[in-house]
């Protein structure tokens, strides 16, 4: 079971491939929109991304719920408990 | 008689030569071949095992988070409109976005990215495959792609005639400055299908040479236009972008302007889907009418990129074609296919040949063939093994395309 540090560091590193934000500005009080610039598309491929990462699945209804990083984690802690 | 002068104010490419075209016109004149034995792991599997790949890899100038979200057709067309724009001298020149139009072509699209995305689909399902894929693959995407970068607000096209899409894109300029649509047009083409898929079918349509491919051939021999020994094209990759610009803007603004586009022609063959006509009729017309709606006298025409790409056929054909055209003036004009060194780029084709027959305007020097060892005796034309002086005064250059579908496009440069 990943602690919710290790799973923001895997996110983070997630988010640097696909958009280019530098990994430590993923912190989670982040919003992937306004704070990261992370468009659309770029979402869907992080949560992608995530999916195969965390081995969890989230739903497309689920992305418009997580508008922070801190979202997204807890979702994924979620999803793998 | 189009009244609105045409003139080119920027180059910019990306060549299997050279990254840019300083370097790729040196490796032209000195007769330098781009074509190696490829050495991607699935070669083992094709017949041809040989192709033109770019000189520098769009990722060493690109940065990488834009890179990944562009096909590889699209990185070309980027890197090579970055280019001819800052040679231009358009950027702060507070060109009105409305009067900025784009015609980049390629001749298959983003093929590469459609593949491994169906590989993708196939190994780990349809949740993985990109939701990039689409707007990476249409066929306009690097038009696109340039028009974003430069706030492009006029028209944006891709043309698309297969082998001729890079000519016909800088023909469809011409006419969207003489039809007062834009002041100013990034024009070229761009193609990245060195993949087992194209390639494979191109082996198995018998259009690549399979000659060189064999352990210790020698890849740099290979395409050999015109030479008894041709058997085929060999593939390459990149893109070119040039400026043409309406003189009057040009001016205006103070640009260098390397030549003057003097007129197009646009023809097709109703032949044939992948052959030529033997008797290159089609090209003849394109090629008159280039001239013609350039007020070309045909004596002044001194060079010629041709399209020869090494294959059998269309060779000779292209050579009834200028003689047909310039009659007994043919004898004075300077022949050169620079796919001897480039390898063919397809839809990027026309528009690396357009920066090679600009800069031997430029210049006064047309550039090799080289390969050429054993002349086929079916061709009477003037083709120089070596670098070869192009004379003083109003002269006018030819650069000619023909694709799959029996397109045919001509465009006339003029020296200034």
């Amino acid at each position: 079971m990943a602690s919710t540090e290790e799973i923001r560091a895997d996110l983070a590193e997630i988010v640097n491939e696909v958009a280019g934000v530098d990994a430590d500005d993923v912190q989670l009080d982040k919003s992937f929109v306004d704070d990261l610039d992370v468009d659309s598309l770029s979402m869907v491929e992080v949560v992608v991304a995530a999916e195969e990462k965390f081995g969890v699945t989230i739903p497309d209804d689920e992305v418009k719920n997580l508008k922070t990083v801190g979202d997204a984690v807890a979702y994924i802690e979620r999803a793998q408990g | 008689m189009p009244s609105t002068r045409v003139v080119v104010t920027g180059l910019g490419t990306t060549s299997p030569v050279g990254g840019d075209v300083a370097s790729t016109w040196q490796a032209m004149l000195s007769g330098t071949s781009g074509v190696r034995r490829l050495t991607d792991e699935w070669v083992d599997q094709l017949p041809v095992k040989i192709g033109g790949r770019v000189a520098v890899e769009p990722s060493e100038v690109l940065e990488r988070v834009k890179a990944r979200r562009l096909d590889r057709s699209s990185q070309f067309a980027m890197v090579a409109a970055a280019q001819a724009w800052a040679d231009a001298g358009l950027e702060g020149s507070g060109l009105e976005p409305e009067r900025l139009a784009v015609a980049v072509a390629s001749g298959i699209g983003g093929v590469t990215t459609l593949l491994a995305n169906y590989d993708t689909l196939l190994e780990k399902g349809a949740r993985r495959v990109s939701p990039l894929a689409v707007p990476m693959l249409m066929p306009n995407a690097p038009a696109a792609n340039v028009s974003l970068a430069y706030g492009a607000r006029a028209a944006v096209h891709a043309p698309t005639s297969a082998c001729a899409s890079g000519n016909e894109a800088i023909a469809m300029a011409i006419d969207l400055i003489r039809l007062g649509r834009a002041d100013v047009v990034l024009a070229g083409g761009t193609e990245a299908a060195i993949h087992p898929l194209p390639m494979a079918a191109f082996a198995n349509m018998m259009a690549l040479s399979k000659t060189g491919s064999e352990e210790g051939g020698d890849p740099t021999t290979v395409s050999r236009p015109w030479d008894t020994g041709r058997d085929g094209f060999v593939l390459g990759e990149g893109g070119a972008v040039l400026v043409l610009e309406s003189e009057e803007h040009a001016r205006a603004r103070g640009a260098t302007i390397y030549a003057e586009v003097r007129g197009a022609g646009i023809s097709n063959d109703a032949h044939d889907i992948a052959q030529p006509d033997p008797e290159g009729r089609g090209g003849t017309r394109a090629i008159k009418m280039a001239l013609r709606e350039g007020d070309v006298d045909p004596a002044t025409v001194v060079h010629v990129n041709a399209h020869a790409t090494s294959t059998p056929k269309g060779d000779i054909a292209e050579g009834l074609m200028l003689h047909a055209v310039l009659g007994e003036h043919v004898d004075r004009c300077v022949v050169t296919s620079t796919k001897s060194m480039t390898g063919h780029l397809l839809g990027g084709a026309g528009a690396l040949e357009a920066v090679a027959t600009v800069m031997a305007l430029h210049d006064r020097v047309s550039p090799p063939t080289i390969n050429l060892d054993d002349k086929d005796p079916a061709v009477d034309l003037d083709i120089p093994t070596s670098r070869r002086d192009l004379p003083n005064g109003d002269i006018v250059a030819l650069n000619n395309s023909f694709g799959f579908g029996g397109a045919n496009v001509a465009v006339a440069f003029g020296s200034v």
